[in-house]
């Protein structure tokens, strides 16, 4: 594995706490890993397991997933089904061939921006130690270290039909 | 046709451009990016000029979609809505990007910061081809208001606003509203009297007619939203009828039980079974103890039933539940003491005249167990010497980090207090002194003047056992004088601890009764700490006084009128404007599976038995958008947060990676 890989990392945030202590990272001015581009949601309970697939199809490298704690959902329990819905997700990928911790659940209220820095931080350094995913693309220029991944070449047509 | 995109790259002065090259995102966004027609930088875009160039340009180049990169959307999004709704542009066809909280200000490589700002952009840009344009929803407000908490902050914000005409029901979880106030004998740095000032505020609010009082109530439930809130409160049984009782105090005098009273007189006096818990209690209606009634627990005595003479006892009274429909809540809920307990070598609870800052109130005030006289506890001898220890329970990393605001101030006034009215040799032991507010430095000069000591050091231990002569009989303060460098031992006669504030402990489930989350500390979170401190993240939800920090009496009363005025604002606009963002079901594709039926908290989707389909109650939709992801038949939509939106948003900040790169006009179709 190359010395210098960076993995890329798509962010789920929640509007409510996720978003807000990302916000509170920056007003604390916390440096963490760049390799995160988050992503507003409503509420972690929007997560549509697509979005996860479309992320790794595009090239991310792992997903991070986060939300209010539990019990303190801005949508009374909705994260609860956040929860549901990541153990269901974990297992498909494992069953795909992709590996458990390129996928990241984190629970981080408004007040915790430096937890959600941190946990950000130690995503970045284990996708790091794993290795780029190398999704194969479709029809589309691929970088040299960005090869095949040959378990799932299936699930791409399925990933574009959905986009579409 | 396709969309006409315009890019705006904030500087915010140096905040962003200091770490981002500003100049480049806005160029490479105009170069790379489909359907961008401009892309401009500028110091502050929120500034009136920076609106104006975003307006100027969608009505001269005929923009259909807006991106700002600039600060966090929950700052400055309304701004630009606003600026591009003047322009004749749907607002909702903005979006905006944090390149500020999420890139300059937690980035430290200015390259690669400028690259994820572009990323950033590209998932903008590409999410907001898909918006469509929204109309706002707007919701009556109920007049009526709900405030949570008898203190001080809640009296204020119940007055303010039942004098502007609105009603109130102000619920208290104790048989009196009053708060901690009501407990305090002299109020810094005036030293006026806490009752003297506090119970003709308290009166009007049990008088007034547009506040109903519930107290010995308690909120078990809260439904709805801003505008339309259904609470559901618990009314104890008082077991006294209020619509006969007087208030006359017959009761009280001939009930046999005697009780140590640990709220009210914090354990330094004594209450019957019946009781109100002090003489100006309002309402003045007395509730019975039933742990601690003889008839209650042991099926007879009826005392206070025999002597009231309007047959207002009622011991078959049961807890009433009582439904409200208010549309703005207010929450004044206060804080508790620190268990001084907890810091076991200051030995309160095991050394009798350790004593907390509340236990000194009750002592010093002339309404109190001893008659205002400040004695120890065998209740006659006067102390000689007082030790006052500032900080217990606050400022330390092991019990509350923050600092609780006024025990600087408290334990000055119970300085001159104790030597005002014993004559008592008075040491303040501190780690700074903290009196910032208006005319407090003033007060701290003065108690100087009055000769009181002040020793500034951490107190390591309270102890009785005596080591030198003179220090038989009396407590010893273990300290180190850090001015002057060295080990003290001071003998007292009886020791003052300035006991934190802290949060109730049940304030995180309160908190999450009404939707709103607590900080680290424990206190209920501000929608902004500078700029919004009496609002929360939940419309309709506001919060006064301590349960937002610790804080003094007329920083809490301002806060109580702040939330009022908030409040008042809403009710007189009578409609409030909600996001658009909510969830409908697509009748055609809709299987009538019902697998969204059980996933809404809200209970806004029904089925719909004779056409087999699901339906949402746009007014009930909080717009959350679990359905939406749970769908099998992809047939709910999220109104502004669409699975095509976060899609091509998802494309957008993996620009770099999935291939793009080449200029793409799309040809979009709007809905």
């Amino acid at each position: 594995m190359s010395d210098t890989f960076e993995p890329v990392i798509v962010g789920f945030t929640c509007n409510w706490c996720s978003y807000r202590a990302a916000d509170l990272a920056g007003m604390s001015r916390i440096k963490y890993a760049p390799n995160v581009r988050l992503i507003r949601l409503m509420c972690s309970g929007r997560l549509d397991p697509q979005f996860v697939f479309k992320a790794l199809a595009e090239g991310a490298d792992g997903v991070l997933i986060s939300g209010c704690h539990p019990g303190d959902c801005h949508y009374v329990e909705q994260n609860y089904k956040t929860m549901r819905r990541f153990a269901l997700l974990k297992r498909t990928l494992a069953a795909l061939g992709i590996e458990p911790a390129r996928i990241k659940l984190v629970w981080a209220s408004a007040a915790e921006g430096n937890i959600l820095a941190e946990e950000i931080d130690k995503m970045v350094a284990e996708v790091r130690a794993l290795g780029p995913l190398n999704w194969k693309h479709d029809g589309r220029p691929q970088t040299a270290d960005r090869g095949e991944h040959a378990a799932v070449g299936g699930l791409r047509s399925a990933v574009a039909e959905v986009a579409a | 046709m396709a969309e006409k995109i315009g890019v705006y790259v904030c500087h915010c002065g140096s905040n962003i451009a200091g770490v981002v090259d500003v100049a480049a995102v806005a160029k490479w966004a105009e170069e790379n990016l489909p359907n961008v027609r401009v892309a401009r930088d500028y110091k502050f875009m929120c500034s009136s000029l920076g609106q104006e160039m975003i307006e100027k340009d969608i009505k001269d180049l005929g923009l259909t979609r807006v991106v700002v990169a600039a600060c966090s959307p929950h700052l400055h999004e309304v701004t630009f809505r606003n600026a591009c709704q003047r322009a004749g542009l749907n607002p909702y066809l903005f979006e905006m990007v944090s390149i500020r909280e999420q890139v300059s200000w937690v980035t430290k490589d200015k390259a690669i910061a400028t690259e994820k700002a572009k990323m950033l952009v590209a998932g903008g840009v590409r999410r907001v081809a898909y918006h469509q344009p929204l109309e706002p929803l707007f919701v009556d407000i109920n007049p009526n208001v709900l405030v949570v908490g008898g203190g001080i902050a809640g009296i204020q914000a119940a007055l303010e606003i039942a004098d502007q005409g609105s009603h109130v029901y102000l619920v208290e979880r104790e048989p009196s509203i009053g708060g901690h106030m009501a407990q305090f004998d002299k109020t810094f740095p005036t030293l006026d009297c806490a009752a003297c000032i506090l119970t003709p505020k308290m009166f009007t609010a049990g008088t007034h007619p547009n506040i109903t009082l519930l107290t010995w109530s308690e909120v078990e439930k809260v439904d709805g939203s801003v505008g339309n809130f259904t609470v559901q409160v618990r009314q104890k049984a008082r077991k006294v009828n209020t619509e006969k009782c007087t208030g006359c105090g017959v009761c009280e005098e001939k009930c046999p039980k005697k009780v140590i009273d640990t709220v009210f007189e914090a354990g330094m006096g004594t209450r019957k079974a019946i009781y109100t818990p002090f003489p100006q209690a309002v309402p003045k209606y007395p509730v019975i103890d039933i742990a601690n009634c003889i008839y209650f627990q042991r099926g007879t005595c009826k005392a206070c039933e025999k002597f009231c003479p309007t047959g207002a006892i009622d011991f078959e009274q049961q807890d009433e539940m009582l439904t409200l429909h208010v549309g703005n809540i207010i929450l004044a809920t206060g804080y508790e003491l620190f268990d001084a307990r907890r810091i076991p070598q200051y030995g309160y609870g095991r050394l009798a005249n350790v004593v907390t800052n509340l236990e000194f109130e009750r002592l010093s005030n002339t309404a109190g167990p001893t008659g205002g006289k400040i004695v120890l506890r065998d209740g006659v001898t006067v102390p000689q010497t007082v030790g006052i220890i500032h900080c217990v329970g606050s400022r330390d990393i092991k019990y509350n980090v923050d600092c609780s605001a006024i025990c600087c101030m408290q334990s000055l006034k119970f300085a001159h207090l104790v030597k005002e009215k014993t004559g008592a040799k008075v040491y303040n032991f501190y780690i700074d002194i903290r009196t910032p507010g208006k005319t407090y430095d003033e007060f701290y000069r003065r108690i100087l003047d009055e000769g009181v000591h002040f020793i500034r050091g951490k107190v390591a231990e309270v102890s009785d056992m005596p080591r030198f002569p003179g220090e038989e009989g009396k407590l010893i303060i273990q300290v180190e004088d850090t001015l002057a460098g060295r080990q003290l031992r001071v003998p007292v006669d009886m020791v003052i601890l300035s006991a934190a504030m802290q949060p109730r402990a049940d304030a995180k489930q309160v908190g999450q009764k009404f939707g709103i989350s607590c900080s680290a500390n424990g206190w209920f979170i501000e929608r902004h700490p500078k700029l919004d401190p009496v609002a929360t993240m939940t419309e309709g939800i506001f919060i006064a006084g301590v349960c937002q920090g610790p804080k003094d009496i007329p920083a809490t009363v301002s806060q109580g009128a702040a939330a009022a005025a908030r409040v008042l604002g809403l009710i007189g606009k009578k409609q409030v404007t909600l996001e658009p963002v909510r969830a409908s079901i697509n009748a055609e594709r809709c299987s009538g599976c019902r697998i969204c039926n059980n996933l809404c908290p809200f209970n806004a989707i029904t089925f719909i038995e004779d056409r087999t389909v699901s339906e949402i109650n746009p007014a009930l939709c909080q717009g959350c958008g679990t359905c939406v992801a749970a769908c099998p038949a992809g047939a709910i939509t999220g109104s502004h947060f669409t699975n095509e939106q976060i899609m091509a948003q998802i494309e957008g900040v993996l620009w770099d990676l999935n291939g793009h790169g080449v200029k793409q006009e799309l040809e979009l179709t709007r809905a």
